[in-house]
């Protein structure tokens, strides 16, 4: 028996009926030649913030509303850049400040901003799978832009990351890459791995201590080290994540300095991996934390490069899912004007 | 009124089906099996039929008072009947908590006047619910409460766990516990290879194994009848196997949702199955089944709880877990013989006689003199299940839209007809 009202699979909801996207909610579903199809047109849009006018009109007239539940300075100021190059209107919501403060369910605030006439929402939230429920709630023709839900997926910074390393790196196919850090609450890392294994990369490697590391985690296909100096040997590419001061508090880690001893990156762990290996953070970074000042602002560091090429991915992902878009609604148009020919002829 | 009901197949106190040329139902009473006929008030022809006790369902929330528009006694229970329970026992997990006579009293009231099903309220374990003082159980017994539970929430520590159980054992009730450890209990879904993947807390399966081993250590010091509601994890039938062996005075149930789902269903975060105690891993539901299979398990539920749409319509973690099951009980019975994983006779010994050893009930086979509560159930019609077709106030149901197999034709509750397909 087929289930019809169990959620769809993210790959029918993401994509039209021709395979294109019409919203971004994770890399998961996505196929190779979609996510180098992302890279290409990010890379054909880098050369927009070049210019003396930063404006491409993929977008005109079209209204985006940057829907924030949760705070976030860099992403949202990235995805309002992103809009304003492509030419749309942009509207900023910080939800946790109003609305649902007040009681209003999730489901009434997105009635109201439709009945505004919006495009796309771009959507963070606390919640892992707010986007699927809200690309399942709105009414057809509004692209959601899944900006980070939960743990569960952060699918334009996972593409930025992808980009920064086919800029540095040329190609995936035979890279090891390691993400470092506190994979267990990262809805980063989630987004990494799938698109690192999807873009065919050799190895995938996540080093932490086991509280950070969640159950099973190597069925989402990666090795796991425990070790920093096993787990930097011969790589390529070092992710390194942001940690978050209150895992101290659920006894998670012991104190912020043990964790630097043994997970922070320091001149000399790096040496271990391979001498043209990039280093890469999401930033904001923890100096001393995570990171060392040296390596951050390093020769090897590509960290503001994954800034400017965020805007890039962003205005790619929303251009094409807003091209699915329109795709979709002319073919319903199309099906309304033969339904009501059809009806004339009666 | 007398019924005769001809034809069909009836379920013989071995729980094997044997044709049946009639039922002659009087006073109340099964009259008379395969006798001549005569004239009857309302003859029923069961061709094609099965003909079983009425289910017992041991948890089910009927909402009332308080949550009314999730659900009422009288919603509810027609919807029971229409499933084929004709005796149920409802939480105590309403508002107000059922933690006083009062509060019982009504319940029990507004099932007579409903006049569908035998509705046996449990008492709250804790006064409201809230694992922390001990409520009346000398009174909440005076207003017939059948046993006590503490719903689905955590008892605050094992000191004020053992003093329920002394006090319960002082007035000679039964205990229902869901065990939840609850420092361990934070997530709203298994943690497996799912809970991983699309980034959800998990609940991991020791978050009910260790409740488990200390419920059963405290019951038996304290000597009460302890009943562990909603197994879902395989290491609670392996701790409970052992325990009845040593002989515990200890039984357990299943909810139905355990027995036939697994985690996997939440793959895309579909909010219709987010249940607590959560849906786990395929080895876990396999226990469970062999679990009822070797007579461990003593019974299964319907864990019926049911939902207006907006419950569920929120991202998957904030959503109200559980499922609206109690009428579809059957035709998800006959999704697992149809898998070949449980006998569906077996599956009505454990609604029937099983729920009943628990509540200390005789049970009620098809002979002549029994109580005649019993089920006329079609086992091949196939529907479509539609929103206008279920009566619960609650269409939470994973089977909407999608087409079942089986349809309850029938349900007769002490000798009145009280639902008809």
């Amino acid at each position: 028996m087929q289930a019809l009202q169990e959620r769809s699979s993210p790959k029918s909801i993401q994509l039209t009926k021709s395979g294109r996207l019409k919203h971004f909610l994770t890399i998961s579903g996505l196929s190779k030649e979609l996510l180098t199809e992302i890279l290409d047109t990010a890379d054909s849009l880098i050369e927009v913030g070049e210019r003396n006018i930063k404006k491409v009109p993929l977008l005109r007239g079209k209204t985006v509303v940057n829907l924030f539940f949760e705070a976030s300075t860099r992403t949202r100021s990235t995805f309002e850049l992103a809009a304003k190059r492509l030419s749309a209107d942009v509207l900023n919501l910080n939800i946790n400040t109003s609305a649902t403060s007040k009681g209003e369910s999730l489901s009434d605030t997105l009635k109201n901003l439709e009945a505004m006439a919006s495009d796309m929402f771009v959507v963070r939230h606390a919640q892992s799978g707010a986007a699927h429920f809200i690309a399942e709630s709105v009414t057809p023709g509004v692209s959601i832009v899944n900006a980070g839900d939960g743990w569960h997926a952060h699918p334009t910074q996972a593409m930025l990351d992808m980009l920064t390393i086919r800029q540095n790196k040329g190609k995936f196919e035979g890279l090891c890459v390691a993400i470092i850090g506190d994979i267990l609450h990262s809805r980063v890392a989630r987004s990494q791995i799938r698109a690192l294994n999807t873009l065919g990369v050799e190895e995938v490697r996540v080093i932490a201590p086991n509280t950070l590391l969640p159950k099973y985690v190597e069925s989402l296909g990666v090795t796991v080290f425990n070790s920093m100096e096993e787990g930097l040997k011969d790589l390529d590419v070092i992710i390194m994540l942001r940690l978050q001061r209150e895992r101290m508090q659920g006894a998670l880690l012991p104190s912020e300095s043990e964790y630097y001893n043994l997970y922070g990156l320091t001149t000399a762990r790096l040496k271990i991996a391979k001498p043209d290996a990039i280093v890469m953070h999401p930033g904001p970074i923890n100096r001393g934390v995570e990171i060392e000042s040296e390596v951050a602002d390093g020769d090897q560091s590509v960290i503001l490069d994954q800034v400017t090429n965020g805007i890039a991915i962003r205005m790619a992902v929303m251009s094409m899912a807003m091209g699915g878009q329109m795709e979709e609604q002319q073919l319903r148009q199309k099906a309304q004007g033969e339904y009501k020919a059809s009806e004339g002829r009666i | 009124m007398t019924i005769r009901i001809i034809n069909g197949k009836r379920l013989r106190t071995d729980f094997t089906w044997q044709d049946s040329q009639s039922i002659d139902i009087r006073d109340g009473r099964i009259a008379s099996l395969d006798a001549e006929a005569h004239d009857a008030g309302k003859v029923i022809d069961a061709q094609g039929c099965l003909i079983l006790p009425g289910l017992i369902d041991l948890n089910v929330s009927l909402r009332e008072p308080g949550y009314t528009s999730k659900g009422s006694v009288l919603s509810e229970t027609k919807a029971a009947v229409a499933g084929g329970v004709t005796q149920l026992c409802c939480s105590p997990q309403t508002s107000p908590v059922n933690d006083s006579r009062a509060v019982t009293k009504l319940i029990k009231e507004l099932a007579s006047s409903a006049g569908y099903c035998d509705v046996f309220p449990l008492g709250a374990l804790t006064r409201g619910l809230k694992g922390e003082q001990l409520s009346e159980y000398a009174a909440l017994k005076s207003a017939q409460c059948i046993a006590l539970s503490n719903a689905y929430n955590p008892i605050k520590n094992l000191a004020i766990t053992k003093r329920c159980f002394d006090y319960a054992q002082t007035h000679g009730m039964s205990v229902f516990v869901n065990p939840i450890e609850a420092s361990l209990h934070k997530g709203a879904m298994h943690e497996g290879h799912v809970s991983t993947t699309i980034g959800l807390q998990g609940i991991p399966a020791v978050a009910e194994t260790i409740a488990v081993s200390q419920l059963i250590q405290l019951a038996c010091a304290s000597g009460v009848h302890l009943h562990l509601s909603q197994l879902s994890a395989k290491g609670s039938v392996e701790q409970l196997r052992i325990a009845k062996q040593s002989g515990a005075k200890v039984t357990a149930d299943v909810a139905i949702q355990n027995l036939l789902y697994t985690d996997d269903m939440t793959e895309a975060f579909s909010s219709i199955y987010h249940c607590l105690p959560p849906l786990r891993e395929d080895s876990d539901r396999q226990a469970l089944i062999a679990g009822i299979i070797d007579g461990t398990i003593d019974a299964i539920t319907s864990a019926h709880q049911p939902h207006e749409a907006e419950a569920k319509q929120m991202p998957f973690a904030e959503t109200d877990p559980g499922m609206s099951t109690i009428e579809f009980l059957l035709p998800m019975a006959q999704i697992l013989s149809q898998r070949n994983e449980l006998d569906l006779a077996l599956f009505i010994k454990a609604m029937t006689q099983g729920a009943a050893s628990v509540l200390n009930f005789p049970s009620m086979p098809l002979e002549e003199g029994s109580v005649a509560s019993l089920v006329i159930y079609d086992a091949n019609k196939e529907c479509q299940v539609t929103n206008e077709m279920i009566i619960s106030k609650g269409k939470n149901t994973p089977l909407l839209g999608k087409y079942i197999v089986g349809q309850v034709k029938a349900t007769i509750s002490k000798g009145r007809l009280v639902f008809e397909g």
